[in-house]
């Protein structure tokens, strides 16, 4: 140690250049290695795991691949497949329209797919708020609709007008996507009346009792501030929708223009399944909303409600609500009234859904600071401002994961339905379709169908979600 | 800063009148007692050991905590539980928190154009040429179109003061708004605020920051369990306490 200066001094002369790490240490190798093969235990459990697959696929591709397309009864399917034995999926081929309309009149399988693609329309604006992706979103969904009602539909001047429709949409959407707000705000009463026809004067009877309740918040607010005028309005909207609209309705349902009109019983498959479900999801999100902050207020009242509401809803299994929806209901309505199956089970279905929505959100409001309520108060914003422009932002960006697990939830348990006496996609329609003698004894085929129906729906929530909340995330947390 | 404060005026006017008001959490006495009146104009330092109660007394001025007892009077409002003069109170007087309490799903320019827009109907044009003068004051004006996740704490707490700023208050309220910063950040927050004292606000300020009290205020108060101990003009405060825990409180804070 007699010169540790000289040892210790160091002057760098020339600066490193960066260099790739070691073959090992990237790429593939690199992944491999560690997800795959690191150590004795990961590399038994891959082995082990790469065989389960080989084997199940060994099992299933065969069958899968050997399948027949083509035939016209059960028996015909395995005389074709040979010993070997393969997928039926000619039942699909012979009864996908069942599975996709019910018994919905054939010549008018127009009227649904226009209703589903407006659908897309309406909810460009929603999912993607004044942005270019709803137009895309929108072309490619008329491009589809055009197909399919050109493969579909008889009458040529069905897809060549609603081609022209949907291109008008389209560049709607280019030019000013804020624009189709208008056309979401409609869109209810638009599918309504095209799904189950009739005049057009009774949609917009109904809608009229969105005006009755916003005369009657205008003429309240003014003297009883915002509450009273807000459920004033809502109560007279629905004695107008009780007693009066359905005189209105009467007297006008001979008027032009109409369609011919469908009953709910014709209603079947994913029709029913999306009818239910899109409404439900809709609806079911602001009422949440609603009693997720009833939950929370001061007031003993509106809280001792909700919290009631959301328990007994909750603490009920859903198809005990469908029986109620199918038989209690009618016995507490005034007799003679006819009130629509499908419209019971979908306002029933929205409750429920509601009450789950409703806790989802009350964890997002309890996971807001104390200091945004706080910060908000003090710059003066009244309870509602706070809520719409700081806290329910916040909560339900933070609900986002939630609130999606539940409307997937909700648009499975649509299938329920069949308990009482709807055709949903799974039971109703297999069961149809397996009375009839050529099909009978099939048995996988109709259920991966639908399955991978519903799973292509469900899988795409999900992505749309995660899309949002990257879309969202401002906290840079 | 001997010129600074000659050119601060204390008018004579009342801007806040607090008399015999009493608070409980529950059944603990918080605040006992309290009696003051603010002039407007006037820079008043609130300090006090944890727990004295000084935060929940300025809390009080615009309701964010609810007295029980006692008389709040905020520039010729008196804070009852009467929601309009508890929304016109809070749109007069602007609050700044130890925990800046930015909205972080807002840009900065709109959590400074929020409540001009929602509360006092600014249009959005003006409600954004306010925000920016206010911004540039607090010297972040480059900032403007960032989230607040993306700021310094510092940065963060001068956007808070100006978002406060942009709703024309007449009374500011500071609860201490310098704890939860790193050292160097303290002091580009307290410039802000001495600015503003320049400029004559009305201010009421729960800090440890002496020197801040020392340069700033014509009166410190001094709180200890829930009630007054002592006030008194900056110098005297500071060099000649009266009571006993005056004396322990301002030993404990300045002697290392």
């Amino acid at each position: 140690m007699s010169d540790t200066h000289a040892e210790t001094a160091f002057i760098r002369t020339e600066m490193l250049a960066p260099e790739l790490p070691p073959v090992t240490e990237r790429g593939a190798i690199k992944w491999l290695r560690e997800n795959l093969f690191a150590g004795w235990l990961n590399t038994a459990l891959t082995l082990v795991s790469l065989l389960l697959v080989v084997m199940l696929l060994a099992k299933i591709l065969p069958w899968w691949l050997n399948g027949v397309w083509n035939a016209t009864s059960l028996g015909e399917c395995r005389t074709i497949a040979g010993p070997e034995g393969g997928a039926c999926w000619a039942v699909i081929k012979a009864r996908w329209h069942q599975y996709i309309f019910g018994f919905y009149p054939q010549d008018a399988y127009w009227r649904p797919i226009l209703a589903f693609a407006l659908m897309f329309v309406a909810l460009a604006p929603v999912l993607y708020y004044g942005l270019r992706s709803g137009a895309k979103l929108i072309g490619v969904v008329a491009v589809l609709t055009v197909l399919s009602l050109a493969l579909l539909d008889h009458d040529i001047t069905h897809a060549i007008a609603i081609a022209a429709l949907m291109a008008a949409l389209f560049a709607l959407a280019w030019v000013a996507p804020k624009r189709l707000v208008y056309l979401t705000l409609l869109y209810p009463f638009i599918a309504f009346w095209l799904l189950w026809g009739g005049s057009i004067w009774k949609p917009v009877a109904t809608m009229a009792g969105f005006a009755v309740m916003a005369l009657a918040y205008r003429v309240i607010q003014p003297r009883l501030g915002v509450i009273m005028a807000t459920s004033m309005g809502f109560i007279a909207a629905c004695l107008y929708w009780l007693f009066v609209q359905g005189l209105i309705t009467g007297a006008l349902s001979g008027l032009q223009p109409s369609l011919p009109a469908v009953n709910s019983d014709q209603f079947g498959g994913f029709l029913l399944a999306f009818v239910i479900g899109v409404t439900a999801i809709t609806c079911s999100l602001p009422i949440g909303v609603l009693l997720a902050l009833g939950r929370r207020s001061d007031m003993v009242l509106i809280k001792t409600l909700s919290v009631g509401f959301i328990e007994f809803i909750r603490g009920v299994p859903l198809i005990t609500m469908l029986f109620t929806a199918s038989l209690l209901l009618q016995y507490f309505l005034p007799p003679q009234t006819n009130f629509d199956l499908i419209l019971r089970v979908v306002i029933l279905v929205t409750l429920f859904a509601a009450a789950y929505i409703a806790e989802v959100i009350r964890g997002g409001l309890a996971a807001l600071p104390r200091g945004q309520y706080e910060a908000a108060d003090a710059l003066g914003l009244d309870y509602w401002q706070a809520q719409r422009l700081i806290i329910m932002p916040q909560a339900l960006k933070i609900s986002i994961p939630g609130i999606v697990s539940t409307f997937i939830g909700l648009f499975k348990d649509t299938t329920l339905v069949s308990f009482v006496g709807l055709l949903d996609p799974l039971r109703g329609v297999t069961q149809i379709v397996r009375a009839d003698i050529n099909w009978k004894g099939i048995y996988w085929e109709p259920y991966i169908f639908v399955g991978f129906i519903f799973f292509l729906i469900c899988f795409g929530m999900s992505r749309y979600s995660m899309y949002l909340e990257q879309k969202l995330k401002t906290d840079h947390r | 800063m001997a010129e600074a404060q000659t050119k601060m005026q204390v008018s004579d006017e009342v801007a806040i009148r607090i008399s015999n008001m009493n608070k409980w959490y529950g059944t603990f006495h918080v605040l006992r007692d309290i009696d003051m009146t603010v002039n407007r104009g006037e820079r008043i330092v609130i300090c006090g050991p944890s727990g004295s109660g000084k935060s929940t007394l300025i809390r009080c001025i615009n309701r964010l905590e609810e007295h029980q007892q006692g008389e709040i009077v905020v520039d010729g409002t008196e804070l009852t539980s009467d929601l309009k003069n508890i929304d016109k109170v809070r749109s007069e007087v602007g609050m700044v928190f130890q925990h800046f309490n930015l909205f972080p799903h807002l840009t900065i320019l709109e959590n400074c154009t929020l409540a001009p827009i929602w509360v006092r109907k600014t249009p959005k044009r003006e409600a954004e040429e306010i925000a920016m003068h206010f911004l540039t004051k607090v010297k972040i004006p480059e900032q403007a179109n960032k989230y607040p996740g993306q700021l310094s704490g510092g940065q963060q707490q001068r956007v808070a003061i100006a978002r406060s700023l942009c709703m024309k208050p007449r009374i500011m309220l500071f609860d201490e708004p310098t704890s939860a910063l790193d050292p160097e950040m303290i002091k580009e927050v307290l410039d802000t605020m001495i600015a503003l004292a320049e400029e004559g606000m009305t201010m009421i300020c729960v800090t440890h920051e002496m020197g801040f009290a020392q340069a700033v205020a014509n009166r410190v108060i001094f709180m200890d369990q829930g009630q007054i101990v002592e006030q008194n003009e900056p110098k005297e405060f500071f060099n000649n306490p009266k009571s006993d825990r005056t004396k322990l409180f301002l030993s404990q804070i300045l002697g290392h």
